[in-house]
């Protein structure tokens, strides 16, 4: 009896293991998004740079404080923290003053992830939920763009969005730009939403080492590129789809944002859908709302649903009955 | 005596009507914008407090059960008028501020609550110093968030401009400010209360 115990190890399933933790993931996410930030200090100016150390470091010392007010264990070195500040501070345009950054990241860090629970159990993007608080509380700074590789003097000029919905200009080439402007980041924007090509390398970095996966971006990008290609202009086709895509922050905000683990839904079909609803009301917003672009807020709207979304599509147990109306019966 | 000191005291700070049992949630975080409006506000819901629990106290016992809560609101309605009027014939400019939220008093769940549940029960006596309570707790849990929305959110004190050279955070005036205010102030009032147990 005595031998086949020490024969025998059993062990709890899931019996293969990779090595893959949650501050690996979060450093990989970090370094992929680096490139395009190194862009965005090179477009905008030093005052860029300082910007994003400010809402790093804010964000750090934050997560501390709290953590230790909290009685926790400090888990810095995770780098959730600091990616949230990363982000934040791409959301941003250069000529924000740094003190209203450092606001901004530490409302996303103590209200948007440590109120709620800390990683794991914030329902909202800390980083969108800190721009969504900065751009409703100072709507003057959050708005005001500079033009490109001017600097340390800045010039004032309006996104290409803002020009769109303001009508103040029809196509792409009447704003003074082309399509490689905009693909290499040589316009007015956030700091990190500008360089697209960069962003794209990052991506794939990221789908290579399937940390995220392709359904939430392709279905975002897709529905918001459809209903623009429908809806977008005067009649079916006549709005440039290109431009919809590239313009603002849809693919920091659809390989980035919407696809954090913590406020994103589960399984596959329910990551198709939260995707739809993202490109659906940046659509929206971007053709009927008051702001000229809405990834930040169609994020954080649908980030509200997963929930739900996760509950309707779990997915059915080997042996259990399917269930032909899930709203019907709650899951036991 | 002591008993009635507690019935006075118990809504400004144990059953205090916002931060404790979350009653009149709506007009504390839609008029709260300013100092001013939530102390004026505090006044009119006082006000009418005091003199609906001392009324329903006195007819408690020839309203038949049946047909009580229309009798309350008819109590309190007319004092409501009463406050409408008053208000907009001697401070004309903050009833325009309060607007609606004047004569929405009358369906305030505070001044409900405590016909139902405390002055129809009790003396007028205690009734009078339960609404006086009540009506102190609300006005000062509404100054407290007021107080906080209007530095912030426009940077003065009582219309004094008090930050000077810092663009103020206009979120903080606007309905997701209030929200967070209050959520935030309960929460510390709760783990302020947590510690005191320990």
């Amino acid at each position: 009896m005595n031998k086949i115990d020490n024969k025998l190890l059993l062990s709890v399933s899931p019996h293969i293991h990779k090595k893959e933790t949650t501050s690996k993931i979060m450093w990989a996410v970090f370094l992929s998004l680096l490139p395009s930030g190194m862009a965005g200090v090179f477009i905008f100016g030093p005052r860029a740079f300082w910007l994003i150390i400010a809402c790093i470091v804010t964000a750090v010392v934050a997560e501390i404080i709290i953590l230790l007010l909290r009685h926790q264990k400090l888990t810095i070195a995770d780098g959730s923290a600091a990616l949230t500040g990363l982000l934040l501070a791409y959301n941003l345009p250069s000529t924000l003053p740094i003190w209203m950054a450092c606001v901004g990241s530490f409302f996303a860090i103590a209200v948007a992830k440590q109120a709620f629970g800390g990683l794991g159990r914030n329902i909202f993007n800390p980083a969108l939920a800190g721009r969504a608080f900065l751009l409703i509380a100072w709507p003057r700074y959050m708005v005001t763009f500079t033009k490109p590789f001017i600097y340390p003097d800045s010039v004032t000029c309006a996104t290409p969005l803002y020009l769109l919905k303001e009508g103040k200009a029809e196509s792409i080439f009447q704003m003074g730009f082309n399509y490689l402007d905009m693909f290499l980041g040589n316009r007015p924007g956030c700091i990190g939403e500008v360089c697209i090509a960069l962003l794209l390398l990052g991506a794939l970095f990221l789908l290579w080492r399937r940390i995220i996966s392709w359904h939430i971006p392709i279905s975002f990008i897709f529905t918001l590129a459809l209903l623009t290609w429908l809806w977008g202009g005067e009649s079916i086709g006549e709005a440039d789809v290109l431009f919809s895509v590239l313009a603002g922050g849809v693919i920091l905000g659809a390989f980035f944002m919407a696809t954090d683990y913590v406020t994103s839904p589960l399984t596959r079909i329910a990551q198709l859908i939260f995707g739809f609803g993202c490109g659906l009301i940046t659509f929206v917003i971007r053709k009927w709302g008051g702001y000229p672009e809405g990834v930040s807020f169609a994020i954080l709207m649908m980030n509200a649903t997963v929930p739900l979304l996760d509950r309707f599509f779990s997915p059915r147990i080997y042996g259990h009955i399917r269930r032909s109306n899930f709203l019907a019966k709650s899951p036991q | 005596m002591k008993e009635l000191l507690k019935e006075f005291t118990k809504g400004i700070s144990r059953e205090n009507p916002v931060f404790i049992i979350a009653l009149g949630l709506c007009p504390a975080l839609a008029v709260s914008i300013s100092l001013e409006n939530a102390m004026g506000m505090g006044a009119a819901v006082t006000f009418v407090l005091v003199f609906s629990n001392c009324l329903i106290s006195a007819i408690r016992n020839i309203v038949p059960s049946r047909i009580r809560i229309p009798c309350f609101i008819v109590v309190i309605a007319s004092f409501v008028t009463i406050v409408e009027l008053l208000m907009a014939g001697f401070w004309p400019q903050l009833a325009k501020q309060l607007g609606i939220f004047v004569p929405l008093i009358v369906v305030n769940c505070i001044i409900m609550g405590r016909a139902e549940s405390f002055a129809s029960k009790n003396n007028i006596l205690p009734s009078v110093l339960d609404g006086l309570g009540m009506g102190l707790g609300f006005t000062l849990a509404l100054s407290a968030i007021g107080v906080i929305r209007e530095l912030l959110g426009s940077g003065r004190i009582l219309a004094h401009m008090v930050l000077k050279g810092c663009p103020p955070a206009t979120i903080m005036i606007l309905p997701p400010g209030a929200l967070l205010t209050l959520g935030i102030l309960i929460g510390l009032i709760n783990l302020i209360k947590s510690k005191r147990k320990e």
